[in-house]
C-alpha cells in the first residue's frame, strides 16, 4: 500500500497532479490516497519532501534469480518458412544479449526445417535449440509449449521473447503460466535495466490510448510477446558462427489432447497483412464492392496489401482478415494509405503506429486526419484513380 | 453441457485516454461496459445449451459494480450468475486473475466447458484464457471462430491463424476463447430482463474459494505496472492543397521514399 507520512507530507499537490489514476489529493494540508491507486510509484518519485513510500508485502523472490542468465527468443516457423517476426527478435534479442554479455538462444519447432537453424546463427542466434518432428508438423499449445517450458528449464535464460502473432499469443501464455512467471503481451519497446537486469516492457493498453512500462521483478525468466513489425530486424551475415543442437523431447511431450485436423490457408487472404511494408486500406466511404475494387488497384499499383475497416468487413466487401483495427489486425507497415476511412479509434489504434500515414477523405473533419502524416480532402473516386494512374507512370 | 462463462466489466476503451499535459487518465464520460468479446462468448454458450441441454453459468471477478454485467448477461440469456469480489483482489496482473478465477471455478463446481472472449479490451493481453486452462489442466483452444460439432464429447471447431484458419477437435472438459465473427449476439429479450432483474447473483470473496493470500491482487502479481504515459504522435501533418492532379502530384513526390 501507499504510505503518506502526514508530519513530512507539506500539501504541496505535486503528488495529485503526477498521479495518472486520480488517486490521490490533498485534502486539509495533506495528500490522502484512494481506492484508484495502483501502487504505480510515480507519486514517490515526484515528493520532494520524501513523504511518499510503497509498503509491499514480502514476496517470496524466487531464490535463484541471478542463476538465470542469457536471451532466448522462440523462432516460428510455419508453411515452411521462418515468420519474419522470428528476425526481429533476434534483432533485439542481440541487442539486450550483447548489452547483458550473454548468449542469444533460439527455439525453432517445426516439421521439415531444412536449414532454418542456420538462417537463425546468420541472424544473430549463438546456439539454436530445434526439433524437427512430424509431432510438431500442426501447431498446437501443448505440444509446442511443453517443449519450449523444457528447453527454458533446462537453460534458464533470464528473458524470454516470442512474437505476438496468433500462435505466439496463444501458446506463451501457457508456458509462462507452467513456469509460474510473469508475461508482457504485445510489447513495443524492451530494455534492461544495467544495474539489476530488470526487463522493461512497454506495451500499449487500452487500445492503444496509454502506453505502459511493465517489469516481473521476482521470477524468472522475464517473457514477453513482441508486436510484429515494431523492431528493426537483424542483418544477416552468412560467416556467423553458431551451435546447432538438436533437443529431443520426451515422448511424453508429444501429447496433445487436442488436435489438428487440418490447416486451411484462406485463398485471397494468402497475404499476412500484419506483414507488409505498404498497406492500402478501404472504408466505407467506397461504398461498395465494386468501388472496393479501387483499393485492390492502388495496392497492387504499389506493392501492398489490402486492409479495410470494419464497416468494409461487416459489408461483406472484403475478408475478415483483412480488418485493422481493436477487432481486426494491428499493423505497423512503413506506409499506410486509408482511403474512404473516417478513422474511428477503433480503427486508429490497429494502424497509428505506422512510419507515414495517408488519408483521403472526403470529409475534411474526418477524424483520420489527427493522425495523418499527408492528407488529401477530396473524392476518392477522382483522387484514387489519378494516384493509380501516376504511380504507374513512374514505376514506368 | 454445463458451460462456465468468464466475463469481464471493462471501461469502454475508446474513450480511455492520457491528458498529455497532466498524464492524468479523462475519465469522464466513460462507460463501464462488458468487455465485447465476452459478449460472444455469452452468445456462444447460450447457443451451445439450446443445442445441446445444460446451463450457462456467468462469472466474474471485479468490483461490486461488476453485478451489472452478470445482469446483463443473464438478459441475454445465462441461468446463473456468480460474482468473485474481494478487495484483496485489486491489483491483480494475469498471473494472480487466472489463480483466482481458478480457485473459483473449482468452487462453482463441475463444467463441460469455459469459455471466454479472446482478450479484454482494456489491457488487451489475451493471456487470461490460456493461463486459466493450464491453473485447471484442461486443453484450451484461442481464438475460435466457428463451432463445427459436438460428438462423443469433444467439439470440433476453427481457429483463426494469421494466415487462415485451423480445422481443430477439442475433448471436454475444455475452455475455448472466442473471436467476434463466431456469432451476433442476441439483445436481450423481455423475459431474459426479468430474470436479470430478480436472480440472486451468489458471491464469492477470498475466503469462500480458499485462496492463499499471498497469490492474491497486486502482491500476488509476477508483473508491475511501474509507468504509464500517453503514445507519442509522430511525423509531420501536412493537408495538401490545389487541385486533384497536384495534390496527387505532391503526394507522390512524398510517398517517393516508400514506393
Amino acid at each position: 500500500m501507499l504510505r503518506i507520512d502526514i508530519e513530512t507530507c507539506i500539501g504541496c499537490g505535486v503528488c495529485e497532479e503526477e498521479c495518472t489514476f486520480a488517486a490521490i489529493e490533498v485534502v486539509d494540508g495533506v495528500a490522502v490516497v484512494n481506492e484508484k491507486c495502483t501502487l504505480c510509484g510515480s507519486c514517490v518519485d515526484s515528493c520532494e519532501a520524501g513523504a511518499l513510500s510503497i509498503e509491499r508485502e514480502e514476496k517470496a523472490v524466487q531464490a535463484d534469480l541471478a542463476k538465470w542468465s542469457g536471451i532466448m527468443i522462440y523462432a516460428e516457423f510455419r508453411h515452411g518458412i521462418v515468420v519474419p517476426v522470428s528476425f526481429e527478435l533476434l534483432g533485439i534479442g542481440r541487442q539486450l544479449a550483447d548489452q547483458q554479455k550473454v548468449p542469444l538462444s533460439a527455439v525453432l519447432l517445426g516439421s521439415g526445417l531444412g536449414n532454418a537453424a542456420r538462417d537463425l546463427v546468420s541472424y544473430g542466434a549463438d546456439i539454436v535449440y530445434q526439433v524437427d518432428d512430424p509431432a510438431l508438423e500442426y501447431f498446437t499449445d501443448e505440444i509446442y509449449g511443453n517443449i519450449l517450458e523444457d528447453v527454458v528449464l533446462e537453460q534458464k535464460p533470464e528473458v524470454v521473447l516470442a512474437g505476438a502473432t496468433a500462435i505466439g499469443r496463444s501458446f506463451i501464455p501457457l508456458v509462462a503460466t507452467s513456469l509460474a512467471t510473469g508475461l508482457t503481451a504485445d510489447c513495443t519497446q524492451l530494455a534492461i535495466r544495467p544495474e539489476d537486469g530488470v526487463l522493461l516492457q512497454t506495451r500499449p493498453a487500452f487500445g492503444g490510448n496509454i502506453m505502459a512500462t511493465i517489469e516481473c521483478p521476482y521470477t524468472r525468466p522475464q517473457m514477453a510477446t513482441v508486436r510484429p513489425r515494431v523492431m528493426k530486424a537483424a542483418q544477416e551475415d552468412q560467416n556467423r558462427k553458431g551451435e546447432i543442437i538438436n533437443y529431443q523431447p520426451h515422448p511424453d511431450r508429444l501429447q496433445s489432447r487436442v488436435k489438428v485436423l487440418r490447416n486451411v490457408l484462406e485463398e485471397q487472404d494468402q497475404i499476412n497483412i500484419t506483414e507488409g511494408d505498404i498497406i492500402v486500406a478501404g472504408g466505407r466511404g467506397l461504398e461498395n464492392e465494386k468501388g472496393f475494387e479501387l483499393i485492390k488497384q492502388l495496392a497492387d499499383a504499389v506493392g501492398g496489401a489490402v486492409g479495410a475497416s470494419r464497416a468494409a468487413v461487416d459489408s461483406e466487401w472484403i475478408a475478415y482478415p483483412h480488418q485493422v483495427g481493436q477487432t481486426g489486425k494491428t499493423v505497423n507497415p512503413k506506409l499506410y494509405i486509408a482511403c474512404g476511412i473516417s478513422g474511428a479509434i477503433q480503427h486508429v489504434v490497429g494502424m497509428q503506429s505506422a512510419e507515414a500515414i495517408v488519408a483521403i477523405n472526403r470529409d475534411s473533419h474526418a477524424p483520420i486526419f489527427d493522425v495523418a502524416t499527408y492528407g488529401i480532402v477530396g473524392n476518392l473516386f477522382e483522387v484514387v484513380p489519378k494516384l493509380i494512374e501516376k504511380i504507374k507512370e513512374r514505376k514506368g | 453441457m454445463n458451460i462456465i462463462v468468464c466475463i469481464k466489466q471493462v471501461p469502454d476503451a475508446k474513450d480511455v485516454r492520457l491528458d498529455p499535459k497532466t498524464n492524468t487518465m479523462a475519465r469522464e464520460g466513460v462507460e463501464s461496459i462488458m468487455n465485447p468479446f465476452d459478449r460472444h462468448a455469452v452468445e456462444e454458450a447460450v447457443r451451445l445449451t439450446e443445442q445441446h441441454g445444460g446451463t450457462v453459468t456467468v462469472l466474474s471477478m471485479g468490483p461490486p459494480q461488476a453485478e451489472a454485467v452478470l445482469r446483463e448477461a443473464v438478459s441475454c440469456g445465462a441461468d446463473e450468475a456468480v460474482l468473485v469480489s474481494d478487495r484483496s483482489f485489486a491489483g491483480a496482473d494475469t498471473w494472480a486473475t487466472t489463480y483466482t478465477l481458478g480457485k473459483a471455478i473449482d468452487k462453482v463446481g463441475p463444467f463441460d466447458l469455459i469459455l471466454c472472449g479472446k482478450q479484454a479490451i482494456d489491457g488487451d493481453t489475451a493471456q487470461v484464457g490460456p493461463g486459466l486452462a493450464r491453473r485447471l489442466n484442461i486443453p484450451y483452444v484461442s481464438y475460435v471462430r466457428k463451432i463445427t460439432g459436438f460428438e462423443n464429447g469433444a467439439i470440433r471447431l476453427h481457429r483463426l491463424m494469421d494466415d487462415g484458419y485451423d480445422e481443430v477437435e477439442i475433448p471436454l472438459p475444455g475452455l475455448l476463447t472466442v473471436v467476434k465473427e463466431i456469432n451476433v449476439p442476441r439483445v436481450p429479450s423481455l423475459k431474459g430482463k426479468m430474470k436479470a432483474k430478480s436472480l440472486s447473483i451468489r458471491t464469492l470473496n477470498a475466503e469462500d474459494i480458499e485462496a492463499d493470500a499471498g497469490s492474491l491482487g497486486l502482491p500476488g502479481s509476477t508483473t508491475q505496472v511501474v509507468k504509464v504515459f500517453a503514445p507519442e504522435f509522430k511525423g509531420e501533418r501536412a493537408m495538401l492543397e490545389g487541385t486533384v492532379d497536384e495534390q496527387v502530384e505532391q503526394l507522390i513526390n512524398k510517398l517517393e521514399p516508400y514506393l
